[in-house]
């Protein structure tokens, strides 16, 4: 395996090609060849079977509002508050860490991916109410079939 | 297995609040000695060292002040839950054999410094810098948030009761003349102060002060000359799930749930044999759960179970009673502050706010981002 470049990406060689990939919009998860598990974030084993063989594979892009707060005060500077971080369950099984953008999905909505970008990193995956979905749980649950 | 009971035999105070005449390293220094002379012993005692966030190396700098060289150290970096873990880690050594005298310390001057940071990733390649800190997240503030927010849409937990912990805690804090907010406050009061990351307001977040404190844990021999009464170390348990908030596998539940779970079968108690808890309040939400998960109540019974005042003066279970973090001062890593009080509880010399006939003790240590938990039980032969 030759040398990942690192220029311009935030990472570690084991995260780069999730920030690679981020840069062409395509959200990446890990994916056990031998039981299947997805995870994220990346490692270098399955946290499921210990297994060693692991392959990227995209995600739908499908997901779920776990929990969610607005931020009221500044935390970093690209940022200033008041903003929505929250976390959402991937329709694969991962959780991940990322913001709510418009019109401001609730706990327990279901949400699709879009990007936000920024100037030298690569963009970062964030979430926004899933087109034709309501905002009731009954909606979300045929959103998830 | 009969092995040799350990106990608490000095507790101290470093200088609490605003520190502006000592540095960390003499604040410990001071609570060291006094809470060596509670404990009947000295310096040349000590055979056993455990601090962190006192600098590099963890007891390395804070042994060579003491003078003290130590068979045994341990710097187990469990943020505010380290130093009940410590309890656990001096009592597995005393019943090993490989100590006698341990000596716990630790000071913090994180509010004259102006130390405190939300954006704790310095380094842009950490997971936490890539996944989290990107995103805007405060730590630890915004972890707790998260996890309150869970809670209320999963149990219908309300603001209410949190601010009802908040109360609580400061009804404590009026009678402990080295609270640094002793003003009475209400349920009111709690929610018409600034949100800052929903559902958290400012009064449900803890104070920054500095602070700290020392504790000797030792044997029943070593314990004979103690100027007060020693108090027996029934107990101690200790986890970890994340440290990621993505990662916590379920935001409602904690490592208080094994960290409990062995302290107390360790003592041979339940929660209904507790007298006195002092659990861990960085945020209102951290004292929700442990009720939960230490077993005081059901899962998601914890909105219901502190209102009316059930933690406050008079109430049913006497918690916070030095006035937690969110009252009394909180230096950082509070956890060492917790057990102080448990033990002046539990010796009858908490003055106004004494717990009457106390006899169980717990503290209760969470830290990082609701990532660690320890919990100590307390108590006499």
């Amino acid at each position: 395996m030759t040398e990942p470049d690192l220029v311009g990406l935030p990472g570690d060689p084991t995260t780069a090609p999730f920030w690679r990939a981020a840069r062409e919009h395509r959200l990446m998860l890990q994916r056990c060849t031998a039981c299947g598990a997805y995870q994220f974030y990346p490692r270098p084993f399955c946290l499921s079977c210990f297994g060693l063989d692991l392959e990227w594979v995209e995600a739908s892009g499908r997901a779920t509002v776990y929990s969610k707060t607005t931020v009221r005060i500044p935390v970093i500077e690209e940022m200033p508050p008041p903003y929505v971080v929250a976390i959402v369950t991937l329709d694969e099984g991962p959780r991940l860490t990322t913001n709510l953008v418009g019109d401001e999905p609730a706990i327990g909505d279901r949400v699709s991916l879009t990007w936000r970008e920024r100037p030298d990193l690569p963009p970062l995956p964030v979430f926004q109410r899933l087109a034709g979905d309501g905002g009731g749980r009954s909606t979300a649950q045929m959103g998830a079939g | 297995m009969n092995l040799r009971p350990a106990y608490i035999a000095g507790v101290a105070e470093t200088p609490l609040g605003e520190v502006w005449d000592h540095s960390e390293l003499s604040m410990a220094a001071v609570a060291a000695h006094e809470a060596l002379t509670e404990a009947g012993l000295t310096f040349a005692d000590v055979d056993a060292l455990f601090t962190n966030y006192m600098g590099e190396e963890g007891t390395v700098q804070l042994g060579e002040y003491l003078g003290i060289m130590p068979r045994y150290a341990d710097s187990t970096d469990l943020g505010g839950a380290a130093f009940e873990a410590f309890i656990h880690h001096a009592l597995a050594a005393i019943h090993a054999g490989r100590c006698e005298v341990a000596l716990i310390a630790y000071a913090s001057r994180q509010r004259t410094r102006r130390s405190r940071r939300m954006t704790r990733e310095s380094d842009n390649s950490t997971l936490g810098a890539q996944f989290e800190l990107s995103y805007g997240l405060p730590g630890p503030l915004g972890h707790y948030a998260l996890i309150a927010a869970r809670h209320m849409y999963q149990f219908g937990t309300t603001s209410e009761q949190l601010a009802e912990i908040a109360v609580a805690a400061r009804s404590w804090a009026v009678m402990n003349p080295k609270a640094w907010s002793r003003d009475p406050i209400t349920v009111e009061d709690v929610m018409e102060s600034r949100l800052i990351c929903d559902p958290l307001h400012r009064l449900d977040v803890c104070l920054v002060t500095d602070g700290g404190g020392a504790l000797v844990v030792t044997t029943a021999e070593r314990a004979r000359d103690a100027a007060k009464r020693a108090v027996r170390i029934l107990g101690a348990g200790e986890s970890q799930t994340h440290w990621s908030i993505a990662q916590m596998p379920d935001l409602t539940r904690t490592a208080a749930v094994v960290s409990g779970r062995e302290a107390f079968a360790m003592a041979g108690i339940t929660p209904a044999d507790v007298d006195v808890l002092e659990p861990y309040d960085s945020f209102t939400i951290t004292v929700l759960l442990a009720l939960e998960d230490l077993g005081f109540c059901g899962k998601g019974e914890g909105g219901a179970f502190v209102e009316g005042g059930r933690l406050a003066p008079g109430g049913a279970l006497p918690a916070l009673t030095s006035g937690g973090g969110l009252s009394y001062n909180h230096p950082g890593a509070f956890g060492l502050l917790l057990l102080v009080e448990a033990v002046r509880q539990l010796r009858g010399e908490a003055g106004e706010r004494q717990v009457p006939g106390a006899g169980i003790a717990v503290a209760h240590g969470v830290g990082g981002l609701m990532s660690t938990a320890s919990t100590v039980v307390l108590g006499h032969d």
